[in-house]
């Protein structure tokens, strides 16, 4: 059989790589223009940019309510990471090694926050926490986001626990080490690249993320509400601004999150999403 | 197993002054419904290089990591010097084990990964560096103290897993199949190094293979395990010439099987027959290539006291300093023939054997 695709003087191929860049366009044009336009002096209308400035930036720099809702985030994100972690580790921990009747299901229902929309999480906790008479506020936004996240703990645990030797945790015991020795020597520090990737990943997702929150903000905006909120009335370039920031600090993450990876030879979690959605 | 533990008494001398160390009493395992390990006893002498041979599925992991404390047999006990084993966890066992790739810690560096045990056992941290440093120089290895097991090769992980065990100084050391991931000729340079070092230690070595080559070279003992059972433990001089049963005969070394049937006193097996001192009944010779020599018509045949036929060539390998012949004999019989390679042989040929190296072999059953 010919394979056309692999002879870069075939027509085919010449038409494919302009598919490729017109893809990468669509991708990444919006986010281009979005960067450029927050350099532009006469507002966000305007083609070509003109009189860049630096304006923006500054006028960003020095509100408070953006700043205030910046600093929100960061707080939820580190909780809501905290408590990932801590519910995430375990729960990798137990589809990796106990056996309990249920398992299949308990691993399908712990992914299922990753799998499933936004909005029904927040509506759920929103309706959950009106029957607790829980009033909304950054605490209900920190748990919202820990519950959502806490499949994206146990997926990436898991996947450093089931590329760990477990020869290793053998030597361990032979050695002399018991049980919990081992867990600290051995097995934490093989998981370390795991547990920093899980991390970074929650963080970032925290930062960005809008569904839930929408549902269970009190009276304390997170950025990307905060950001929402404005746009509803008129774009300014400070929001291209923050969002050119925000770009900047997500990318770094998401870099850092993918050097981990590969220096670890860790496999991507979403291999797992995908065994649990195939029914496995 | 009787008719060996008659046979083997010369080559079992050199155990018999040494106590035991290690008895394996009736141990049985099975996972789920698969028996794994059917009624296995087995005692290790002190200083002692025991291997356990057999071929993939035949339960030898499972027997050392039972003795290891990794599992734990369904019946039948452990004990080391007279002390019960198998109810211990493998962190209070004074055993330590070689694993097949090692399982070096890839985030600890060379050093730190042999002072492992001796930093959870809570030394004096001088003892420690001490002790590291001699467990490394006995492996030649004390220049990549610094390094991290992944940028070191596989033979050299290979001895500093071999250090990390025997820096804890045990009593017993368990390897298992730690050969196998090394190429040809530095395996065959590990196994006369491996060698020598557990008879400068002087620590018992139980040594897990499926390589029968290995298991000669380097044990004391073999003991040949085969679906879940001992076929046969004696010396390896003892289980190559006086295999007990058909499967040990071919699972060790090259053979030729005779059946056929002793009627008064003599053995027949096709056309060929000779005087042995068995009682009637149907039986089974193991007859190694090698014991069959081609009868130089010139010269004649070597002695009196022979069993002689004729046979055609019907296939030849070459192995180098010897040469493997398939001979066709006129009966139909076929059998194989090892002659040296300076020996040059065609066609017809005058064959002959010693009745002594004939030896009866039961047949092995069939497990399943």
């Amino acid at each position: 059989m010919e394979l056309p695709m692999r002879n870069p003087s075939n027509g085919k191929a010449g038409w494919l790589s302009w598919h490729a860049f017109a893809v990468f366009g669509f991708l990444y044009l919006p986010i281009v223009t979005l960067i450029v336009y927050s350099f532009n002096g006469s507002g966000v209308g305007g083609f070509p940019p003109r009189n860049l400035t630096l304006d923006w930036y500054r006028i960003l720099f020095a509100d408070d309510a953006i700043w205030t809702s910046v600093l929100n985030s960061v707080i939820v994100a580190l909780v809501a990471m905290a408590i990932s972690l801590a519910f995430g580790i375990p729960a990798a921990l137990a589809l990796d090694r106990a056996n309990f009747p249920g398992k299949a299901l308990f691993r399908r229902l712990v992914l299922l926050p990753l799998i499933l929309p936004g909005i029904i999480t927040g509506l759920s906790l929103l309706m959950l926490f009106r029957e607790g008479d829980i009033k909304l506020s950054l605490t209900t936004i920190v748990l919202g986001h820990g519950t959502a996240l806490i499949s994206v703990a146990t997926t990436e645990v898991f996947a450093g626990l089931q590329k760990l030797d477990r020869a290793q945790e053998e030597a361990s015991l032979d050695l002399g080490a018991n049980y919990w020795q081992t867990f600290w020597r051995v097995t934490i520090p093989n998981l370390r690249l795991s547990i920093i990737g899980a991390a970074l990943l929650i963080f970032t997702l925290s930062m960005d993320e809008i569904a839930v929150s929408f549902f269970l903000i009190g009276r304390d905006n997170t950025l990307p509400l905060e950001i929402w909120g404005r746009l509803r009335r008129g774009i300014t370039p400070e929001i291209n601004a923050i969002s050119s920031i925000i770009f900047v600090f997500s990318l770094i993450a998401i870099v850092m999150w993918y050097r981990l990876r590969r220096e670890g030879r860790t496999e991507i979690a979403a291999e797992l999403v995908e065994a649990a959605a195939q029914g496995d | 197993m009787d008719i060996v533990a008659t046979q083997s008494v010369a080559a079992n001398e050199g155990q018999r002054g040494r106590d035991n160390l290690l008895s394996i009493r009736n141990v049985a395992k099975s996972f789920g419904k698969n028996p794994v390990l059917r009624d296995i006893s087995l005692e290790i002498a002190e200083g002692e290089f025991l291997t356990i041979l057999g071929e993939s599925g035949s339960g030898k992991t499972t027997l050392l990591r039972i003795i290891a404390g990794f599992e734990s047999a369904n019946t039948g006990e452990v004990w080391m010097e007279g002390e019960r084993l198998d109810v211990l966890p493998p962190y209070r066992r004074r055993v330590n084990t070689v694993f097949q790739h090692y399982a070096l810690f890839p985030h600890l560096t060379v050093e730190e990964n042999v002072g492992y045990g001796l930093r959870v056992a809570k030394l004096p941290k001088n003892e420690i560096v001490g002790r590291v440093q001699q467990a490394l120089a006995m492996v030649k290895m004390t220049s990549y103290a610094g390094s991290k097991p992944a940028k070191i090769s596989g033979g050299q992980q290979q001895r500093i897993a071999l250090a990390r065990a025997l820096v804890n100084r045990p009593r017993l050391l368990l390897l298992d199949e730690p050969l196998s991931a090394l190429d040809a000729n530095l395996r065959r340079q590990m196994q006369v190094e491996l060698k020598s070092l557990q008879r400068e230690v002087g620590i018992s070595f139980v040594f897990v293979t499926h390589d029968q080559e290995e298991a000669m070279v380097m044990s004391d003992r073999i003991a040949l395990l085969r679906m879940g059972e001992l076929e046969q433990v004696a010396s390896p001089r003892e289980i190559y010439s006086h295999p007990a049963t058909a499967y040990t005969a071919q699972f060790i070394g090259h053979t030729n099987l005779l059946r056929g049937a002793v009627l008064s006193r003599v053995a027949r097996c096709h056309s060929l027959d000779w005087p042995v001192g068995m009682p009637d009944g149907p039986v089974l010779f193991s007859l190694r290539p090698e014991n069959i020599r081609v009868v130089d018509l010139a010269v004649g045949s070597s002695g009196v006291n022979v069993v002689r036929f004729r046979g055609r060539i019907r296939h030849r390998a070459f192995h180098g300093s010897t040469e493997l012949l398939q001979v066709e004999c006129e009966d139909g019989l076929r059998v194989s023939v090892r002659t040296a390679t300076r020996e040059k042989w065609h066609g017809d040929l005058e064959l002959e054997f010693s009745p002594d190296d004939a030896v009866a072999v039961r047949e092995s059953q069939e497990r399943i």
